[in-house]
C-alpha cells in the first residue's frame, strides 16, 4: 500500500470532522496558520527565486548596492555563456553537461541492471543472512564519501582509472546499487509470489514466471527507482572532484564548483548554470514524487 | 489506511515453499542457483568498491604510507589510532561536527516537523504546498553551497542588502569565526528541513481520524491530543528520520567546501573535512585511513542504530 504525497493530498484533512462548538476562535486561527506558512514557504524558496533571478540579470545589476529585486534589465547572455565559448563552439561548461549525462545515465542503467534482480532475489528466496546480508549493502551506501575516496583514489591510480568516465561510472554505480536494491525489493514485496506461483504451476520456469509475469508489474517501479539514482548521480559532488581533473572528462558539478576559483567570480554565470543543471532534477523529482518518501530514505521507509 | 505505517524489510514469510515440484526438475535447486546468479554480482561489485578499499585503507591505517612520497609502507601498529584520538585538533574537529550535527538535526526537526503540522490541517493546496517546500532538497549541494555563498557574500550579497534596508548591521556571515559556523548549519538547515517535513507528513497523515474524534467526544484539549495522539504516533518515523539525517550530516563534505573551505581558520572545519586536509593536503594516507576508519566505526554504530528502530517501527 503506497500512500503518497499525491494521495496524501487527496485524503483531505486530518482533523475535519472537529465539532462547531470546539471551533471556537478557530477562524483567526487558522488565518494565522495561513499567514505562518505562507512567511515559510517565502523563505524557502526565495534562494531559488533570487538564483534564477539573477541568472538573468545584467551583471550591473547582479552587483547592485542595494539589491535589485524588481527592476532590473532581463539579459540571456549568461545561458548563453553555460552553452557557448566566448570565441564561438563549446564551452567547457556545455561539456560537463554532456558528461553528467554519460555517468549518469550509464551508471543508472547499470544499477538498475545489477540490482534488479539481487531485490528480487532478496524478496523472493531464503537467502542465508539474509537481514546481515541486507544491513551490509545498505551500510555501503552510508559510508562517508571522502573516506573511501583515498583508497579509491589509490586503486584507481594503480589501475588507470583516476580521471576517465569509466572510473566515475563505476563509482556511481557501486553506490546506485544498495539503494536499487532497498527500493526495489519494496516494490517486489508488493507483487504477491502467488503470480509466479501461478505461472510456474503453469509449466513456466521460476526465471519465465520472473521475466514475464513479475517484471512487467514493477516496471512502475523501476522507474521510479532508476529515476532517484539518476539524481544521486547527476548531484553527486566528492567522488567526481577527487577522480576527475580534466575539462574533458570532469561532470558538471565539479565544473560549475569551478566557476568560484578565480579571484573574480562571475555570479550571472554560476547562477544560469545552477538553473540549468538544477532544471532536469526538479522535473525528474515532480514525476517521481508519489515515490519521495522511500526516495529520499534510500528505500527504507515505505508508505 | 488504519495500519499506520509498513516498510520493506524482511518478509520471511515469502519464500516459494508451496509450489509443487515442475515435473523433471527440482525447482529447489534452481531457486537456489537463481539466487546466487541474481544477487552475486551486486555483491561482488559492492565486494569490489566498498569492502576492498576499505580493507585496503584498514591495511594502511596501521603503515606510515604517503601516497605522495611513495616508497614502501612501514608497519607502525597503532601509532595512527593513538595520534588520532589523542590529537587536540581532532578533538576540536570533533567538537565542530558535533555542533554542527545537532544544531542543524535539532533545527531541521522542529522547523520540519512544525511545517508538516501546519500543512497537514489545511484542506486546500496541500499538494501544491508539498511540492513547493520540497525543492530546497533535490538541489545539489554543490548549488545550494553556491547560490548561498552568493545571498551571504558581505559585499553584493542579498542578505546583508535585506539587513541594510531594515537598518540592521551588516554580518560578514562567512569570514566571521563565530557566524560562519552558524551559516553552515542555516544553510544545511535551509535544504534539509523538507526531508523532515516530508517523512513526518507521512506520519501525520497516516494518524488514523477516528482516535481524533475519539478524542474530541471525550472533549479532549488540543494540546493533550497532540501529546497523547499525534506525537506518539508519529514519534517513531520521526526518529528515523532524525537518525538518517545525522548520519548524513555527521558525513557532510560538500557543503562545507563549498561554503567556506574549512575557514575562516578552522572554524568550520568538520571531520570529514579535516580527512580530506590530512589525505590529500597533508598527504599523510596513513594517518588519514586510520582517521577515516574510525569516522566508518562511528557511522556503521549510528546505521545499526537506525536500522534497529526501522525494524521496530516494522514490527509495531
Amino acid at each position: 500500500m503506497a500512500v503518497s504525497v499525491g494521495e496524501a493530498v487527496s485524503t483531505g484533512p486530518v482533523r475535519d470532522h472537529t465539532p462547531p462548538a470546539r471551533r471556537f476562535g478557530g477562524r483567526g486561527r487558522s488565518v494565522l496558520e495561513v499567514a505562518l506558512l505562507a512567511v515559510l514557504a517565502v523563505v524557502m524558496l526565495f534562494p531559488v527565486l533570487w538564483m534564477i533571478e539573477t541568472s538573468i540579470k545584467e551583471n550591473r545589476d547582479v552587483y547592485a548596492i542595494p539589491a535589485k529585486f524588481f527592476d532590473f534589465k532581463v539579459t540571456m547572455d549568461h545561458f548563453k555563456d553555460v552553452f557557448f565559448a566566448s570565441g564561438g563552439g563549446r564551452s567547457a561548461l556545455s561539456v560537463s553537461f554532456l558528461n553528467s549525462v554519460v555517468v549518469a545515465g550509464v551508471s543508472t542503467v547499470l544499477a538498475t541492471v545489477l540490482g534488479v534482480p539481487a531485490a528480487w532475489a532478496y524478496s523472493r528466496f531464503a537467502v542465508k543472512a539474509k537481514k546481515d546480508q541486507l544491513f551490509f549493502i545498505l551500510s555501503t551506501r552510508f559510508m562517508p564519501p571522502v573516506v573511501v575516496v583515498i583508497p579509491i583514489f589509490l586503486m584507481y591510480r594503480q589501475v588507470g582509472l583516476i580521471d576517465t568516465k569509466l572510473g566515475l561510472i563505476l563509482i556511481y554505480t557501486a553506490f546506485n546499487v544498495p539503494f536499487t536494491i532497498w527500493m526495489m525489493k519494496g516494490f517486489v514485496d508488493e507483487v504477491p509470489a502467488e503470480y509466479e506461483d501461478a505461472a510456474m504451476l503453469d509449466g513456466y520456469t521460476r526465471l519465465q514466471a520472473f521475466w514475464r509475469f513479475t517484471l512487467p508489474l514493477l516496471l512502475p517501479g523501476i522507474a521510479a527507482t532508476a529515476v532517484f539514482a539518476l539524481i544521486f548521480s547527476w548531484n553527486e559532488f566528492v567522488f567526481a572532484i577527487f577522480l576527475t581533473s580534466s575539462d574533458t572528462v570532469r561532470t558538471a558539478p565539479p565544473a560549475i564548483a569551478g566557476l568560484i576559483g578565480g579571484t573574480t567570480v562571475d555570479w550571472g554565470l554560476v547562477a544560469a548554470a545552477s538553473v540549468v543543471f538544477a532544471l532536469p532534477v526538479l522535473v525528474f523529482a515532480y514525476l517521481v514524487r508519489k515515490h519521495l518518501v522511500a526516495g529520499v530514505t534510500l528505500g527504507a521507509v515505505r508508505r | 489506511m488504519s495500519d499506520p505505517v509498513s516498510l520493506t524489510t524482511e518478509h520471511p514469510g515469502q519464500v516459494a515453499s508451496a509450489t509443487p515440484p515442475a515435473p523433471g526438475r527440482s525447482s529447489r535447486l534452481s531457486d537456489r542457483w537463481l539466487t546466487v546468479a541474481f544477487t552475486s554480482p551486486a555483491l561482488l561489485l559492492l565486494l569490489a568498491m566498498s569492502v576492498f578499499p576499505l580493507l585496503w585503507a584498514l591495511y594502511l591505517s596501521f603503515t606510515d604510507y604517503s601516497a605522495t612520497r611513495g616508497g614502501p609502507a612501514h608497519f607502525v601498529g597503532f601509532e595512527n589510532y593513538t595520534a588520532i584520538l589523542t590529537s587536540a585538533q581532532v578533538h576540536q574537529r570533533a567538537l565542530t561536527t558535533l555542533i554542527y550535527v545537532v544544531g542543524a538535526v535539532t533545527l531541521q526537526t522542529v522547523l520540519g516537523f512544525a511545517i508538516a503540522y501546519l500543512i497537514s490541517r489545511r484542506t486546500h493546496g496541500r499538494g501544491l504546498l508539498t511540492t513547493l517546500f520540497l525543492v530546497p532538497m533535490m538541489l545539489s549541494p554543490v548549488v545550494v553551497g553556491l547560490f548561498w555563498r552568493f545571498m551571504l557574500d558581505a559585499q553584493f550579497g542579498v542578505i546583508n542588502s535585506m539587513l541594510g534596508s531594515l537598518g540592521l548591521e551588516q554580518v560578514e556571515w562567512l569570514t566571521r569565526q563565530r557566524t560562519a559556523l552558524i551559516s553552515l548549519i542555516v544553510v544545511d538547515t535551509w535544504q534539509w528541513t523538507p526531508f523532515i517535513m516530508l517523512i513526518a507528513l507521512a506520519g501525520l497523515t497516516a494518524v488514523p481520524k477516528y482516535l481524533y474524534e475519539a478524542a474530541a467526544i471525550d472533549r479532549a484539549s488540543e494540546w493533550f491530543r497532540f501529546r497523547t495522539i499525534t506525537l506518539p504516533l508519529v514519534w517513531p518515523l520521526l526518529l528515523i528520520a532524525v537518525l538518517f539525517r545525522a548520519i548524513e550530516a555527521f558525513r557532510l563534505f560538500d557543503l562545507v567546501y563549498i561554503l567556506t573551505s574549512g575557514g575562516p581558520g578552522v572554524s568550520t572545519e568538520t571531520l570529514s573535512f579535516h580527512v580530506y586536509k590530512v589525505a590529500f593536503l597533508g598527504f599523510n594516507t596513513g594517518t588519514a585511513s586510520a582517521y577515516g576508519i574510525l569516522m566508518v566505526l562511528v557511522v556503521l554504530v549510528l546505521t545499526q542504530l537506525y536500522l534497529r528502530y526501522l525494524n521496530k517501527l516494522k514490527e509495531d
